[in-house]
């Protein structure tokens, strides 16, 4: 049975408090993101029904959101995934090469996870850092100018910090 | 060189702290603005010209006296930080490097229209930037900016940040306010404005992170110094991201006055083309506004100067002019591949469609595909008009502006560059080729005077 921390339950009452009383449902979007850090970087069933159990509302309410945004996972990911920017700002600066690079170095297709489960490779849509081209998101930050010799780089340090 | 307002202080180190801030003149709008009445603070943003920064370039101080004030019923403003059109990340760099002034410019505008509860939605992906909001926010709480009773006057008020989780459709006002209420992002029929039935079906101002911001030297300096800044409608100053084949991307300020030219090739902005290679086409405004070939980027259907304002870029319409938009500026050095490039563009808005309205979700859908099979050398002639059809057919048919946002980008590629389609047609193996491009639409004659 997936369940926040008292600390994080006190989290989740702080947020309700942002809104006027009864208007509770527009924290399901702070929410669910703290569900999916919490609990294996995913949203599945039983998260979700446990989110629309806290704001008092039905399961579908929670289910047609969480489809909705992109960054909300429906399926497993790996440990890492790279959100690797696609757009045309990218692209002219070379996102092409840097997506094919990382499906050669790791041996997955976009969307595949290496058997591992550390990485999965997802390419994405404008993430707003067009200047700094080619870029990716990973976590809750941003690598920019990406090279080959980058990618290599990041790879390496998170196969070394899976292993402590 | 261009008058800096906005990143006047942004160069200082500590900038984004309040101790820093406040004593290189920050919240000193606050003080004089909470001393005003409301409705002259409403008078003075009229005054100053300020257009809506987020794309559309509406005038705000007219937004805001449509703000209905019916009594008992609580209003919001909400600021728009849903950043995401591609292009642009200027607002990213105001709140990332100075959150105090946008948070400084939500009080004076909280203010004004009456929102004790305001909400700043931001993009989810720009995930570490709400910790620095909420930094800034606990700051001014601290100092008495912010609360209850606000030095003095009686004024109670809350900013809260909320986080977005990945839709370009958000940034449209009413989808904004859809997702703040914890639904789909799905665009509301309109009327009702948000002016009147908004948040929580309350009265509600959305306004972008740049246009807030600009709140805050309109009330230091006064609208009227405000609207001397900058050319006819385009008053004050401009915050521009620029990116793709310059050498010098980034976040430029400037204050309209200057030329299309001066901006690309000045080392004060873009700094020209890296590699010697030559300007082929430029999005100036985000990538919903017309692509414009060098030789109409530079200069007018008319021969005119093009400049960077609202009316300069527009000039020609879209038979061959453009928009100042969002103010992200893409440019493409002669080595591009238009067709490539649309294609991309094509992916993005089909993606991002919400899904509501036919014309837009299966349009962009078809325009994607018709895209991708002339990239990638299985195009018929006939599919150029198809996809001019197609645009045609979504344009002006849907409930919110992403449809126009799709078609407008495909029209203005099939308008300016049909030849570099047909070429990828008649020859789809060499057409495969990345980065393919028709020389003849590098300016052929410029020469860089700056």
């Amino acid at each position: 049975m997936k369940q926040f921390s008292a600390e994080q339950l006190n989290q989740v009452q702080a947020i309700i408090a942002r809104y006027p009383e009864g208007k509770q449902k527009s924290a399901l979007i702070p929410l669910l993101h703290l569900a999916q850090e919490t609990f294996g970087g995913w949203l599945d069933t039983e998260t979700m029904d446990y989110i629309a159990a806290i704001l008092s509302i039905k399961p579908i309410e929670v289910y047609e959101v969480a489809s909705f945004y992109s960054m909300f996972h429906m399926k497993p990911v790996g440990k890492h995934v790279f959100e690797v920017c696609q757009t045309g700002p990218c692209m002219l600066n070379g996102s092409d090469e840097i997506i094919a690079y990382i499906k050669e170095k790791l041996g997955i297709e976009a969307g595949q996870t290496t058997a591992d489960g550390l990485f999965t490779l997802k390419p994405v849509e404008c993430l707003g850092a067009c200047g700094y081209a080619p870029m990716m998101q990973l976590g809750k930050h941003y690598k920019e100018f990406l090279t080959k010799e980058k990618v290599d780089q990041i790879i390496e340090e998170l196969r070394t910090a899976s292993k402590h | 060189m261009s008058k800096k307002i906005l990143l006047e202080h942004a160069h200082i180190e500590g900038i984004r702290f309040y101790e820093t801030y406040r004593k290189n003149g920050g919240y000193r709008s606050v003080e004089k603005a909470l001393k005003m009445s409301p409705d002259e603070i409403v008078e003075e943003v009229k005054k100053s010209g300020l257009r809506g920064r987020g794309g559309a370039g509406f005038p705000t101080g007219m937004k805001w006296s449509f703000l209905a004030k019916p009594e008992g019923v609580p209003r919001h403003l909400v600021c728009n930080a849903d950043e995401s059109e591609p292009g642009t990340f200027k607002d990213r760099y105001l709140m990332e490097f100075l959150p105090h002034l946008l948070i400084e410019g939500l009080i004076v505008s909280s203010y004004a229209l009456g929102s004790n509860a305001t909400y700043i939605y931001i993009r989810g992906e720009y995930a570490w930037i709400p910790d620095i909001l909420e930094q800034a926010i606990a700051e001014a709480k601290a100092n008495g900016w912010l609360g209850k009773n606000i030095l003095g006057t009686g004024f109670d008020c809350e900013i809260y940040v909320q986080r977005g989780a990945g839709a370009y459709i958000c940034g449209e006002e009413t989808a904004l306010i859809e997702s703040l209420e914890g639904k789909r992002g799905n665009p509301r029929i309109k009327p009702p404005f948000p002016a009147i039935q908004g948040l929580w079906m309350r009265p509600t101002v959305v306004n972008n992170v740049e246009t807030l911001a600009a709140v805050v030297p309109i009330i230091n300096m006064g609208g009227d110094e405000y609207a001397k800044i900058g050319v006819g409608k385009s008053t004050g100053t401009k915050l521009l991201s620029v990116c793709g084949n310059v050498n010098k991307p980034g976040v430029y300020e400037i204050d309209m006055t200057i030329s299309v030219e001066e901006f690309i090739y000045s080392d004060a902005y873009c700094g020209g083309i890296p590699n010697g290679k030559k300007l082929k086409a430029c999005i100036p405004g985000g990538s919903s506004v017309p692509i414009l070939p060098a030789n109409l980027l530079l200069k007018t259907a008319k021969g005119e100067t093009r400049m960077m304002n609202y009316e300069s870029l527009a000039d020609g319409g879209f038979a061959t002019g453009s928009m100042m938009g969002s103010g992200g500026f893409i440019v493409l050095d002669e080595t591009q591949c238009i067709v490539r490039h649309t294609m991309s563009l094509a992916r993005f808005y089909n993606h991002e469609s919400c899904g509501q309205c036919s014309p837009c979700r299966e349009g962009t859908g078809w325009m994607y595909k018709i895209l991708k099979s002339i990239e990638y050398g299985h195009g018929k002639m006939s599919d150029i008009d198809l996809l001019w059809d197609v645009q045609r057919k979504i344009e002006g048919n849907t409930i919110c502006p992403l449809g126009d946002a799709a078609a407008w980008p495909v029209a203005a590629a099939i308008r300016h560059f049909r030849d570099e389609f047909e070429w990828h047609i008649n020859h789809p193996e060499e057409a495969q080729t990345r980065n393919y491009g028709l020389a003849h639409y590098a300016d052929p004659i410029h020469v860089p005077t700056v």
